[in-house]
């Protein structure tokens, strides 16, 4: 039995990370003394939930709050308002568990190999670095770091005495993954953590991803903006838009019968592999608008083809359609959109 | 019909205090008007400097090229310091990822294409800006008279990098460089922009070459594609030969990994190993050492490319 495998607490109903309402606001230039200051509404009001064994996706472009959903669900940054709990466990509040407790269950891999790792370090050091900082003994630690190595297909023997620029690109990155499970993490949050690899190589690492996943028992969220990679990885998929969620379902809903327009258009803004089939149009124009002032009621209606009235006046709620939750007005009964559902209830 | 531009067997080597890098190992292709070539390729494997040579952008003392770069039949390789100035400001113009360094910070928009279009056509201060104004209609700015006088920090990313397109047309060039140029854009200005090249391109009547990783992206604008490993193109083929039957091991190997629609599920084909070090040139092919079908033949010389097909060339000793 795989001793790296770690235990379940609350069973496999309840999910494994519970995020409510989470708010991140940067401040950016403005006046002095905090008159006329303008914010960066990052993260806006966000509620999540990571099922236990679940790959949970993430996309949006550039800026739409990504990273900062990850940086907060490690708590790298202390979230404005809103909660987590962890497994039944509130997370930094008198009967819960600690920030660091958290930390240690939740690991994070970012995109930058070079830059996360310390050049002074050899592999190995880096590697037992946490575990030794936990009270491993080094004789153990340096067999954990053996391990790690091989699960993560480097060879001990000739990897742990190297330095990180002794390493390509995907070897980095390979270790950079070693060093997340090695404290052994329940929850591991891999931010474009393939993107700065060549194809050939983001191949290796997504089927080992794939396999320490079912080894080690893990539950992952992925955030990627290549949205192939995420159709490939991912059980649910989350789309985010300036700092809110658009929509929320499983891979299939979402790739196969997108409900929200902007979701929609992202997936069609994929370039073709069929040079019989290219693309003819853009499916929508413009840029996306600055989040320090987003617009107001539906954030994407200034690019949305569909957009009304109501649109600009009320925040469509992420709303349930019975396959996934869209936040359109669209998708809501009686929001007052031409094109809303009509009767009772959404279709449920 | 004649080529606008003929590359013969270039090759490029940088020498740095600490190594020599074989960047660009023996290319070549030719390319005609209105035709578009895209180059894919891996971080590393000289797409970058191939398209630089073309305008001889290196720095002189560190590199050493041999081989033939014929542009509507004039040598860049001999070009004297006028020619090459015509070359860059007239002939050929460069897209690249990042707009922010093709635009002084200090000046507007307006002021740059304008004087762009000055220095190259001696039209007057309001001719030339006249001018400017349609070109940014030209590449679908909203209210162009406006973002004439707009800073190019004040563009979004995606406006930016139309504004470098207008530059680089406002001097009818008849060769258009584009070095990953939607890369740092998000998918729905992607499309948008490469949408545009795609459209300017005919209408022009340009010859582009289109240098990007993605091969989505060289799908969508390319009439042909070659395939870049360790500075060669290992496989030269028009896009639907390519994508239907890509005939390296190396090209086939790309297409496998690299993921797409309807392959959840389904363990990826990944090429083992990483591509090799340039400071040495090797004896044989240099995809060998992970190519699956090596033979013992692969590696005691480099295999010349061989034709395939009309227009299909691939550099492997098993291509029949
Ligand atoms: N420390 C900070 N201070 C001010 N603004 C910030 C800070 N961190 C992030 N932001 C802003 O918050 C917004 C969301 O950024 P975030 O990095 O989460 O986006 P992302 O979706 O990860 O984007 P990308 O795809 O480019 O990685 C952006 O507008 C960004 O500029
Ligand atoms: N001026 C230079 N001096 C030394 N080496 C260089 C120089 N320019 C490029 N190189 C090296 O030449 C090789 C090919 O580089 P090139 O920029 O053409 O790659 P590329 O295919 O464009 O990759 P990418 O996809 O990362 O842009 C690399 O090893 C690079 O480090
Ligand atoms: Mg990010
Ligand atoms: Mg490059």
């Amino acid at each position: 039995m795989d001793t790296m495998i770690p235990v379940d607490r609350g069973g496999p109903a309840q999910p494994l990370l519970l995020a409510t309402g989470l708010r991140k606001h940067f401040p950016v230039g403005g006046g002095i003394l905090g008159r006329g200051r303008k914010v960066v509404r990052a993260v806006d009001d966000l509620t999540l939930s990571v099922a236990k064994g679940e790959t949970l996706g993430v996309v949006g472009e550039s800026g739409c709050g990504k990273s900062t959903v990850a940086r907060l669900l490690i708590r790298l940054i202390k979230p404005d308002r809103g909660t987590m709990v962890l497994d039944g466990d509130p997370v930094d509040e008198p009967h819960g568990i600690t920030v660091n407790e958290l930390r240690r269950q939740v690991q994070m891999v970012f995109q930058d190999s070079y830059a996360s790792l310390n050049p002074r370090l050899t592999i190995g050091e880096t590697l037992a670095f946490a575990p030794k900082a936990h009270g491993l003994p080094a004789a153990e630690a340096r067999e954990r770091v053996r391990d790690l190595l091989s699960k993560v297909g480097l060879d001990p023997n000739n990897y742990a005495e190297r330095y990180p620029h002794e390493l390509s690109g995907g070897q980095r990155q390979r270790v950079n993954i070693a060093r997340a499970l090695a404290l052994r993490p329940r929850l591991v949050i891999l931010d474009e953590a393939v993107s700065a690899l060549d194809k050939s190589v983001e191949a290796q690492v997504l089927n080992m991803l794939v396999d320490l996943k079912s080894e080690l028992g893990l539950t992952y969220v992925f955030i990627s903006h290549d949205l192939n990679v995420v159709q490939y990885l991912s059980d649910r998929v989350l789309v985010m838009y300036l700092g809110k969620i658009v929509e929320l379902g499983p891979v299939e809903a979402i790739y196969g019968n997108p409900q929200h327009p902007y979701t929609r258009a992202l997936l069609s803004a994929r370039p073709s592999m069929d040079p019989r089939k290219r693309t003819k149009e853009a499916p929508i124009q413009g840029d996306p608008p600055n989040p320090i002032d987003p617009p107001s009621g539906c954030r994407f209606r200034t690019r949305c083809p569909f957009a009304e009235d109501v649109c600009a006046r009320a925040e469509p709620a992420l709303s349930d359609t019975g396959h996934q939750s869209v936040a359109c007005h669209m998708s809501i009964a009686g929001s007052g959109h031409s094109k809303a559902v009509r009767g009772g209830a959404a279709a449920a | 019909m004649s080529d606008l531009l003929q590359v013969r067997d270039l090759h490029v080597t940088f020498k740095t205090p600490d190594r020599t890098v074989h960047a660009v190992n023996g290319v070549s292709f030719e390319l005609k008007r209105g035709e578009t070539l895209g180059i894919l390729g891996e971080s590393g494997s000289g797409k970058s400097v191939t398209l630089r040579s073309i305008l001889r952008l290196h720095p002189e003392h560190r590199t050493r090229w041999s081989g033939s770069i014929r542009m509507e039949g004039d040598e860049v390789l001999e070009m004297g310091s006028r020619a090459l100035a015509d070359l860059r400001g007239r002939r050929v113009a460069m897209i690249f990822q990042e707009p922010a360094t093709a635009f002084d910070p200090v000046f507007t928009v307006g002021q740059q294409i304008a004087e762009t279009i000055r220095r190259h056509t001696g039209k007057s201060e309001t001719d030339a800006f006249k001018r400017a104004k349609e070109l940014l209609e030209l590449v679908r700015i909203p209210s162009p008279a406006q973002r004439l006088k707009a800073y190019p920090h004040e563009m979004s990313g995606g406006m930016r990098q139309r504004a470098m397109i207008a530059l680089a047309l406002s001097c009818n060039p008849s060769l258009l460089l584009a070095d990953e140029p939607t890369t740092a854009l998000d998918a729905t200005v992607q499309i948008q922009v490469l949408l545009l090249i795609r459209e300017l391109q005919r209408e022009f009547d340009l010859g582009v070459i289109f240098v990007t990783h993605d091969i989505g992206v060289a799908v969508e604008v390319s009439d042909r594609i070659g395939v870049m490993y360790a500075g060669k193109i290992v496989e030269l083929a028009g896009v639907e030969q390519m994508v239907d039957a890509p005939q390296h091991p190396y090209s086939r190997g790309l297409l496998a990994s690299t993921v797409h629609d309807g392959m959840r599920g389904q363990r990826l084909e990944a090429i083992p190993g990483a591509p090799p070090d340039l400071a040495e040139v090797p004896t044989g092919c240099s995809f060998a050492p992970r190519c699956k079908f090596v033979r013992p033949d692969c590696t005691t010389a480099p295999p010349s490319l061989r034709a395939t097909g009309d227009t299909h060339l691939v550099r492997c000793v098993l291509a029949a």
